[in-house]
């Protein structure tokens, strides 16, 4: 295919996922499970892309993800209570520390759907610089640390912000091991999909820049990547970064569709899944990520629920289809996936790149039977 | 002293534990350099086989069986999922041990239903109360120490005295060179795995026997605080895998023992980042640098 | 006589209580081709590294340009075990990590090729380019440094004309023969736009004719983008063929240094490579 027909075929990709989350506003009631995934799977997507930029673009192998998602979504629900909320949600805590609300100060200004939108993606950023932040400060002992020991430490320090979001003397602030909720989030799918879009978009266009390819340069060899002049501390920091601050954005948005923020799902475990999914993915390929993500939470949040409850493809068997089954069949599936399917869905191809790797697939499907025929 | 008595007694005690499952991850770093994230949930799945084997056996065939079947795990969890990638990049190999993880913990969940499942049958005699310097403790914090310590005694003989002992050394030195040696790689570094699950198996018999349940993710915890502990000491070296758990263990407890549970887990994080910054060499590892 | 590019002087490298590199002074003008050969764990490459500052000396100090880029003292533990010369000369540290020296005008190859694996030969001889470029992530990311970026690939293209890599610039490095990618090396080295190019055993490996064609590459660029060239090799053809002058390194001694013609007749020289009998 040439350039000019795989630009045509990425766009025409892109405007049929912005009409179908469209058509899914105009015609589904919120509550609908499909909103559900398609919400729950774009901020996956961003994550993963945001974990592919490190792990798979840079090669530094970070576990810190939920931890800075953490920070995001605490930052988000913490900013974007409506104060006349705030005492009973902190009714434990007098009604906190804090005592405005960024949606509720925008409104002021720029009236209330405008200024409430506004006043939440700010919060959204907020929570992106400070997990950004965050990063900076950490990356600099953190960065220098081999392989596996970076993922230890970042996994580390993600557990220790855990903890610190759970101590109540920060209660007023953190609403210590209480939830975080009422605040207001989005109901449709169409902002979460151009949301996260506008933000992968982005990511995309870093890898395929000069500093993109020096990410490439240090993961490929760091040694080679120094002596060509490519300052590691600083480049390796600016993905920590850069990952993070999606990574917190990330968060917040999580927090707008789970409605409450508490510190429990931010476990090392969601860091380990959404590791698992960039893997499905492909470690390299965003576009793996992003179709990883959709399949991963529309099979297991919809497709494969049966198997969890008794009846699945019309066998009716609660003694095998009971809880935990569909978690154990998945993570089958993704051990099958790390042990022989090493490349993931897409390897280290993008979505351009799509319409040339199913025309392989078929031709491959297709060869032998060929020969058979031949050989008649 | 009177009201930190208690949390010094059960530091030691959990540090014998950590520092049973730390040798585990020590060993399989040393050979390897892989950080086997599956080896808290190994742990895990031998308390939830005692508790099952305990309920329905009597306790001189189930505890037996609970070695083992941690054993067998072990030595199944390395032959498929380590095995395959002998020559992958390391990081494979990390994503295949933490894809072995979630695959243990979701079967775990799938097979208890996600209950914590309670220990009805302690082990007897251990799990008595005994009476220490005027507290009542149970026997296991008293035996679990002097155990660990004797375990470990026979497994630096086993590595400084005989032929898998040294085995194990060469490849821990030189993987391919000792490879070219003529030293069965895969044989020793099943045995690698076999000990490890052993004694986490031990770890785990002593840990859950004074809990009250064994639920999906309570290997999780110990596993890592286990891992840290091995950093701590050095990883690669078993007896700065045992200093490093008890000195983690007794810290714990300490700082549960002034009021900051919360900070716990936490503090251990804090020492592991602190020592690789420090000191990524740990306490008794040795500096490796890197050709150019 | 024309002007010094590298000053080597009193480099010690110890590792532990190894000196790799003992004492080692040397000096490059420019516009030279200068070698430096020793029989194989000498301490070549140590001294390579030394200078682009993969490793930090022991002892001793590196100018380029006339301005000092390295410097250091025994200190911390080396301080007691120290067993080089020259110890209370110097006292500053200065370390820069090699990223920054090769932004001075230093750029080298590796004796095991060092390649980006996953890259084309194109995109390697461009990654190259990134330490020149002025952008910053915001305006790279948003093209905004589009007229550079078409510079910095148009120079690419022409320079992998002139190494003669211009048909397999779209390859993965990998694919290409062994020859080809240490030629792929230097032309990514070039890219970095050195004023001193280090090559490490350009020729490795190399059978007679491709050690004759890369002695007369090593020529030409030198001509062409004004360089002056420091090299290790074994390949005693291509070192004689081109260095303007050699220097001679002995279990981390500089032993002997002058003309291909002078170091073909030193004896010490022949004595390192050849060893001495016992009884002469």
């Amino acid at each position: 295919m040439t350039k000019r027909n795989k630009t045509l075929f990425t766009a025409v990709v892109l405007a049929a996922a912005l009409a179908a989350s469209l058509l899914v506003d105009a015609f589904l009631p919120s509550y609908h499970i499909a909103v559900q995934v398609i919400q729950k799977a774009t901020v996956y997507a961003l994550v993963a892309v945001s974990m592919n930029l490190l792990n798979g673009f840079t090669g530094l192998f970070s576990l810190g993800q939920a931890g800075f998602m953490l920070l995001g979504a605490y930052a988000y629900g913490v900013l974007t209570i409506p104060v006349d909320k705030r005492a009973s949600v902190y009714q434990y805590f007098d009604g906190g520390a804090i005592h405005f609300s960024i949606p509720e100060i925008f409104s002021g200004v720029l009236g209330e759907t405008v200024g409430t939108t506004v006043g939440m993606l700010a919060a959204l950023l907020v929570g992106g610089l400070l997990a950004a932040l965050l990063a900076y400060l950490i990356g600099l002992p953190v960065l220098r640390l081999k392989s596996d020991y970076l993922a230890i430490a970042t996994l580390g320090f993600a557990e220790i912000l855990r903890a610190f979001f759970q101590w109540n003397a920060l209660g007023p602030i953190t609403n210590g091991s209480n939830l975080l909720k009422s605040y207001p989030t989005f109901s449709h799918v169409t902002p979460y999909v151009v949301l996260a879009g506008v933000m992968i978009a982005f990511i995309v266009l870093l890898i395929n820049s000069t500093y993109g390819r020096a990410f490439k340069a240090i993961r490929d060899d760091e040694v080679a990547a120094e002596a060509m002049g490519i300052n590691l501390s600083r480049h390796k920091r600016m993905a920590f970064v850069i990952s993070s601050f999606f990574a917190g954005i990330g968060g917040g948005m999580m927090a707008m569709y789970m409605g409450t923020i508490a510190a429990a799902p931010f476990k090392s475990s969601l860091t380990y899944e959404i590791l698992l999914i960039v893997v499905i993915g492909g470690i390299g390929s965003i576009t793996g990520s992003v179709i990883a993500s959709f399949l991963y939470i529309f099979s297991s949040e919809w497709l494969l629920r049966g198997l969890d409850s008794g009846t699945f493809l019309g066998i009716n068997a609660p003694d095998i289809f009971k809880n935990g089954f569909r978690m154990a069949v998945f993570s089958v599936i993704i051990m099958v996936i790390v042990l022989f399917f090493r490349r993931g869905l897409m390897g280290d191809k993008e979505l351009p790149d799509l319409p040339d790797m199913i025309r392989n697939g078929i031709r491959k499907l297709r060869a032998p039977r060929r020969r058979k025929e031949a050989g008649k | 002293m009177q009201e930190i008595l208690p949390y010094l007694i059960n530091g030691v005690s959990v540090g014998g534990q950590y520092a049973l499952i730390a040798i585990g991850y020590t060993l399989v770093y040393g050979i390897l350099r892989l950080i086997n994230f599956a080896h808290g949930d190994v742990f895990m799945v031998a308390g939830l086989v005692m508790v099952y084997t305990t309920t329905a056996l009597p306790m001189y065939v189930a505890l037996p069986l609970v070695l083992i079947a941690t054993v067998v795990l072990g030595f199944v969890i390395e032959r498929v999922a380590y095995k395959p990638l002998r020559t992958a990049p390391r990081m494979s190999l990390m994503i295949s041990a933490i894809g072995v993880s979630y695959l243990i913990q979701n079967l775990a969940f799938y097979i208890t239903g996600g209950v914590p499942q309670p220990v009805t049958v302690p082990i007897p005699w251990i799990s008595e109360n005994v009476l220490l310097f005027g507290q009542s403790t149970k026997r296991v914090t008293l035996v679990t120490p002097v155990l660990t310590i004797l375990l470990v005694v026979g497994l630096v003989y086993l590595i400084n005295h005989t032929r898998m002992g040294m085995a194990m050394r060469a490849a821990a030195k030189d993987f391919e060179t000792a490879q070219l040696m003529g030293i069965k790689i895969n044989a020793v570094i099943s045995v690698t795995f076999v000990i490890g699950s052993f004694l986490a198996a031990v770890g785990a018999l002593l840990y859950f026997t004074n809990y009250p349940s064994v639920g999906i993710t309570s290997g999780a915890m110990p596993g890592l605080k286990a891992f840290v502990a091995a950093v701590f000491g050095g990883i690669g070296s078993i007896p700065g895998a045992v200093v490093g758990a008890f000195i983690i263990g007794l810290c714990e407890e300490l700082i549960k023992g002034l009021g900051y549970t919360t900070f716990s887990d936490a503090f251990t994080f804090a020492l592991l980042i602190v020592v690789l910054c420090v000191r990524p060499t740990g306490l008794f590892g040795e500096k490796v640098t890197d050709k150019v | 006589m024309s002007q010094q590019i590298l000053k080597v002087e009193n480099a010690t490298m110890q590792f532990g209580g190894v000196v790799a590199v003992d004492n080692l002074n040397l000096e490059i003008n420019q516009g030279e081709i200068v070698a430096l050969i020793g029989p194989n764990g000498a301490g070549k490459t140590t001294a390579f590294n030394v200078v682009t500052g993969v490793y930090q000396p022991t002892n001793g100090a590196v100018w380029f340009r006339g301005q000092k880029i390295i410097e250091n003292h025994p200190h911390g533990k080396m301080k007691k075990l120290y067993k080089g010369q020259h110890a209370g000369e110097y006292h500053q540290v200065l370390s820069p990590t090699p990223d920054k020296i090769t932004k001075l005008g230093m750029a080298r190859t590796f004796q095991n090729i060092r390649l980006w694996k996953s890259q084309t030969v194109f995109d390697n001889v461009l990654i190259a380019k990134h330490c020149r470029s002025t952008s910053n992530f915001l305006s790279a990311a948003f093209r905004l440094n589009r007229r550079e970026e078409a510079e910095q690939r148009r120079s690419v293209e022409e320079l992998l004309e002139t190494v003669g890599l211009a048909d397999v610039k779209d390859e993965l490095a990998t694919s290409l023969p062994y020859g080809k990618q240490r030629r792929l090396e230097i032309a990514r080295a070039l890219a970095a736009e050195p004023e001193l190019l280090l090559l490490d055993e350009p020729a490795a490996g190399m059978n007679p004719q491709e050690t004759d064609e890369l002695t007369a590459f090593i020529g030409q660029i030198r001509d062409q983008f004004h360089l002056t060239v420091f090299l290790i090799e074994h390949h005693m053809n291509l070192v004689m063929g081109i260095s303007d002058r050699i220097y001679v390194l002995d279990f981390g001694k500089l032993i002997a240094q002058g003309t291909p013609a002078e170091i073909q007749n030193n004896k010490r020289v022949i004595d390192a490579y050849l060893g001495v009998a016992e009884d002469a």
